[in-house]
């Protein structure tokens, strides 16, 4: 790689690091662990790889025409936005200042997501989670699911309020 | 991805609410365009697999997973709370991911599968296969098509569907089509969320009230005898993924888990024919399917060149 194609790469990726999630606007693509790689071709056409949260997150296209528009708009005349599948999207990619970010917004961080064989559970997941409002533990599952794919609904009992929890993925 | 932004000139600016909205590079309220689901995956057949075979047994999986996801979205502002409705309709989203992918993965493999429409026409391969094929052409067991029960029919149904399709989706993590191996692994996370909801509802139901109990037991009346279609073997199966003959023992260890927490058994039931052998996976389906297309897909048959 020539010394001016690994600048464009370097501010290609701090460009595409900066571009947020769509429905978790105070975390990056970056911070969620979206996005994977970006890089450059022979032909200066910058390449972006991302990988979907879920199968279903309707959020991807978003993500790409962001990630598209931003580049663009910094002077890159050529970029391409590619799915990268493999290896899945685990909460774990999530990075510390992803988590201070959830939290200081009022949104539970994941915990470790589960590993090896996949277990039936017919009671509750049990997590110890802090409500992001008052950082009470006393905080209770409202919903398995929630506004969007990656997330539980919770309430805290302490100070009443309800609250989001990303869940382990 | 310009040409998808509606253009509109300025003059009436003013006269429309959505003026703001459109066309406006700054910001836009509107998914653009189609995206390719695999845009830049690597989609060449592996040796030794036959591509049309392959594409086959996608679309068996993938019409599973849309047309339950179809009937699990009829749920939507029906079920008995905002939670559940939440949780159907997630659960769905799901179902809906996979199926783009794996119709996605079906065209890929084999174009010649893909419904012809109008030169021109921007409509995507996978959404050719899910709104321009008819009921014969679908390949998902019987079991995803059915109309909608009460909540304990959702539930019985649901706890069948993910404990099946996790069994399979586990082995198919290390199959040779690198696509196949990647929404398998995607997929597995998705439905042991899955089979953990609809077990936790299945055991609650059980050991509820009188009349929760009684509709769950009526549930399994409708859904066990569909089980079986779930475990026989076809030839494409059992050629290019799973043969679901070896899910039978899997299956039934964690659905006698549940029923043995719910304090519940098994109704005696046969299993539900197919006609002269043909069972969902050969394209024979029950009325059902018809009147599920028919409102699934009569929009998109409508505006064959449109762009969404």
């Amino acid at each position: 790689m020539t010394t001016l194609e690994t600048t464009a790469v370097q501010r290609a990726r701090a460009i595409a690091s900066e571009v947020t999630d769509p429905e978790l606007p105070m975390l990056t693509l970056a911070d969620l662990g979206v996005l994977r790689d970006v890089a450059v071709e022979d032909d200066g056409t910058i390449v972006v790889a991302i990988t979907p949260t879920y199968s279903g997150c309707p959020a991807m296209a978003t993500m790409r025409d962001d990630l598209v528009h931003r580049l663009t708009g910094a002077g890159f005349e050529s970029v391409r936005v590619r799915v990268q599948l493999s290896p899945p999207w685990t909460t774990d990619w999530i990075t510390d200042d992803g988590r201070k970010a959830l939290a200081d917004n009022g949104i539970s961080p994941p915990g470790v997501a589960p590993r090896g064989p996949v277990m039936l559970s017919l009671t509750p997941t049990r997590r110890a989670i802090q409500c992001p409002q008052c950082g009470s533990g006393d905080t209770e599952v409202t919903s398995e699911f929630g506004s969007t794919a990656c997330k539980a609904l919770y309430r805290c009992r302490a100070c009443g309020d309800p609250f989001d929890h990303i869940k382990e993925h | 991805m310009s040409d998808a932004h509606i253009t509109q000139d300025t003059e009436g600016e003013h006269d429309n609410a959505y003026a703001g909205l459109l066309g406006n590079d700054a910001h836009w309220a509107f998914g653009t365009d189609f995206e390719d689901p695999l845009a830049g995956v690597d989609t060449t057949i592996p040796d030794g697999v036959d591509a049309s075979e392959l594409a086959q047994y996608c679309l068996m999986l993938g019409d599973d997973a849309l047309v339950y996801a179809q009937r699990l979205s009829e749920w939507t502002s029906r079920a008995p709370d905002l939670e559940e409705d939440i949780a159907i309709a997630n659960i769905a989203l799901d179902l809906v991911g996979q199926a783009r992918l794996l119709l996605a993965r079906a065209a890929a493999a084999d174009p010649a599968l893909v419904p012809s429409l109008p030169e021109g026409s921007p409509v995507p391969d996978e959404d050719r296969l899910a709104y321009f094929r008819d009921a014969g052409a679908f390949r998902n067991v019987r079991l995803a098509e059915q109309p909608n029960g009460d909540f304990a029919e959702l539930i019985a149904r649901l706890l069948v569907m993910s404990t099946w399709r996790l069994a399979i989706f586990q082995r198919l993590v290390d199959h040779q089509d690198a696509v196949v191996a990647a929404i398998a692994a995607k997929g597995v996370k998705e439905l042991a969320y899955h089979r953990d909801f609809a077990g936790r509802w299945f055991v609650t139901l059980a050991r509820g009230t009188g009349e929760s109990h009684r509709r769950l037991t009526d549930a399994m009346r409708t859904v066990w005898p569909l089980i079986p279609e779930l475990t026989a073997s076809t030839e494409t199966e059992s050629r290019v993924g799973v043969d679901p003959a070896t899910l039978a023992d899997e299956i039934g260890v964690v659905l006698d888990q549940v029923l043995a927490v719910a304090g519940i058994t098994a109704p005696e039931t046969p299993g539900l024919a197919g006609v002269r052998g043909r069972t969902g996976r050969h394209g024979m389906h029950s009325e059902a399917l018809s009147r599920l297309l028919a409102e699934m897909q009569v929009v998109a048959r409508a505006h064959p060149m449109g762009r969404w």
